[in-house]
C-alpha cells in the first residue's frame, strides 16, 4: 500500500514540476538614481507591507539584483497578477570609484563599492538575458532621455519581446518633464509617477495588471 | 615621442566576418589601448548587452574605467513583403562610436551628427 502511495506522490509531485508556470518576473531597470529602488520599495509595501532595499542619494547605492517574491496587485476591475519584483542595480557603461569620493566616501570604501556596482551591472545584463519576463523602465524625467544607455537598454528589451512600461519618474520636482520621454520612446507606454509622493503610483498598478498579467 | 589619438574606422565587412564575441573583444581590446574605435554598422541588441556586461569586468580601479559609447538612432527599415507577413521588422544598427569613458566625450547628437570631444591619456 505504501509502495502505491509513494509512487502516487511521485507522480503528482513529478507532474506538478512539469506543469508549473515559474511565477513572471518583473525587472525595474534603468540608469543610476532614477528612482529604482524607491519604486521597487512602494510596490512592495503598498503590496506586502514590506520592503526591497534601502534608498541614497549616491550612485549604485543598488548593487546586486533583489528580488521580491510574490506580489499579488490588484488592478480597479478585480484583476490580480502575482509577481516577483526584481529590483536592479542601475546600467551604465562607465564606472569610476571617484564618482564616490565626491559623497564623502573613503577611498577604500569607494573602490569597494565601483567593484561590487560593476559586478551589478553586469549581474542585471544577465538577469535581463536570462531570467525576466517583463520590464519597468525607469527614467529621471528631469533629465535627457535620449542618452545612449536608455536607448541600447530599450532596444536590448524589444529584441527580447518583453513588455515594458516606461515610469517618468521625479515628476514632483520643477524641471520635471515627461512629456520629453514620451517623445523618446513613442512605441511603449510611458506612465508619469512620483515614487516620493506616490502621484499617479495607482495608474501604473493598472498598466502593470494589464501589461503583465 | 609622438603624441595623439588613434582611431580605428572599422568598416561593415569587416564586421560581417566576426562573432560576436570576436567584435566586443576587439572592440574592448582596442578601447582599453586608449583606441576610438568607429564601427561603420554598429552592435545588434544581443551584442549590445554583452558588451555591458563585459566591460564591467573590464573596469580596474586608477586603470580603465568603461566606455563611452555612442551610435546614431536607429532607423526602422521598411518590412518586406516576408517580414510584413511574420510580423518583424528589424531596427538598423548604425554608424557607432565607442572609445574609453575618461578620454571620450559627447558634446552633442543629433539623427544626423554625432559630435565628440576627444583627449589623450
Amino acid at each position: 500500500m505504501s509502495i502505491f502511495i509513494q509512487a502516487k506522490r511521485r507522480v503528482s509531485k513529478f507532474l506538478a514540476a512539469f506543469f508549473r508556470k515559474r511565477r513572471t518576473r518583473i525587472g525595474i531597470y534603468g540608469p543610476p538614481n532614477a528612482g529604482k529602488t524607491t519604486l521597487a520599495n512602494r510596490i512592495a509595501r503598498d503590496w506586502t507591507g514590506e520592503s526591497v532595499g534601502p534608498v541614497s542619494e549616491i550612485p549604485h547605492e543598488t548593487r546586486r539584483a533583489t528580488r521580491k517574491q510574490d506580489v499579488t496587485i490588484t488592478g480597479n476591475n478585480g484583476s490580480t497578477i502575482t509577481i516577483d519584483i526584481v529590483d536592479t542595480p542601475g546600467v551604465t557603461t562607465k564606472i569610476d570609484y571617484k564618482e564616490f569620493l565626491e559623497y564623502g566616501v573613503g577611498k577604500d570604501e569607494a573602490v569597494l563599492r565601483a567593484r561590487e556596482a560593476t559586478e551589478g551591472v553586469a549581474e542585471a545584463m544577465h538577469w535581463l538575458r536570462e531570467d525576466i519576463d517583463g520590464v519597468i523602465y525607469m527614467l529621471d524625467s528631469t533629465l535627457d532621455p535620449f542618452l545612449q544607455v536608455n536607448i541600447m537598454m530599450i532596444g536590448i528589451i524589444e529584441s527580447r519581446k518583453l513588455p515594458v512600461i516606461i515610469a517618468a519618474n521625479k515628476i514632483d520636482l520643477p524641471d520635471a518633464s515627461p512629456q520629453r520621454i514620451r517623445s523618446a520612446f513613442p512605441q511603449h507606454p510611458v506612465i508619469s509617477i512620483s515614487c516620493t509622493d506616490g502621484k499617479n503610483i495607482e495608474e501604473l498598478y493598472e498598466q502593470m495588471v494589464y501589461h503583465f498579467g | 615621442m609622438q603624441q595623439g589619438v588613434q582611431i580605428d574606422l572599422i568598416s561593415e565587412e569587416r564586421l560581417s566576418t566576426l562573432t560576436s564575441m570576436e567584435k566586443i573583444h576587439m572592440i574592448l581590446d582596442d578601447v582599453r589601448e586608449g583606441t576610438i574605435v568607429i564601427l561603420e554598422k554598429g552592435l545588434d541588441p544581443e551584442e549590445q548587452s554583452k558588451l555591458i556586461e563585459m566591460t564591467m569586468h573590464e573596469i580596474l580601479p586608477d586603470g580603465f574605467n568603461g566606455i563611452e559609447i555612442e551610435s546614431y538612432p536607429s532607423r526602422d527599415q521598411a518590412p518586406g513583403f516576408l517580414q510584413r507577413l511574420l510580423g518583424k521588422s528589424t531596427p538598423e544598427s548604425r554608424l557607432t562610436v565607442i572609445g574609453p569613458a575618461n578620454q571620450l566625450r559627447m558634446i552633442r547628437k543629433d539623427k544626423d551628427v554625432i559630435s565628440a570631444w576627444i583627449s589623450s591619456r
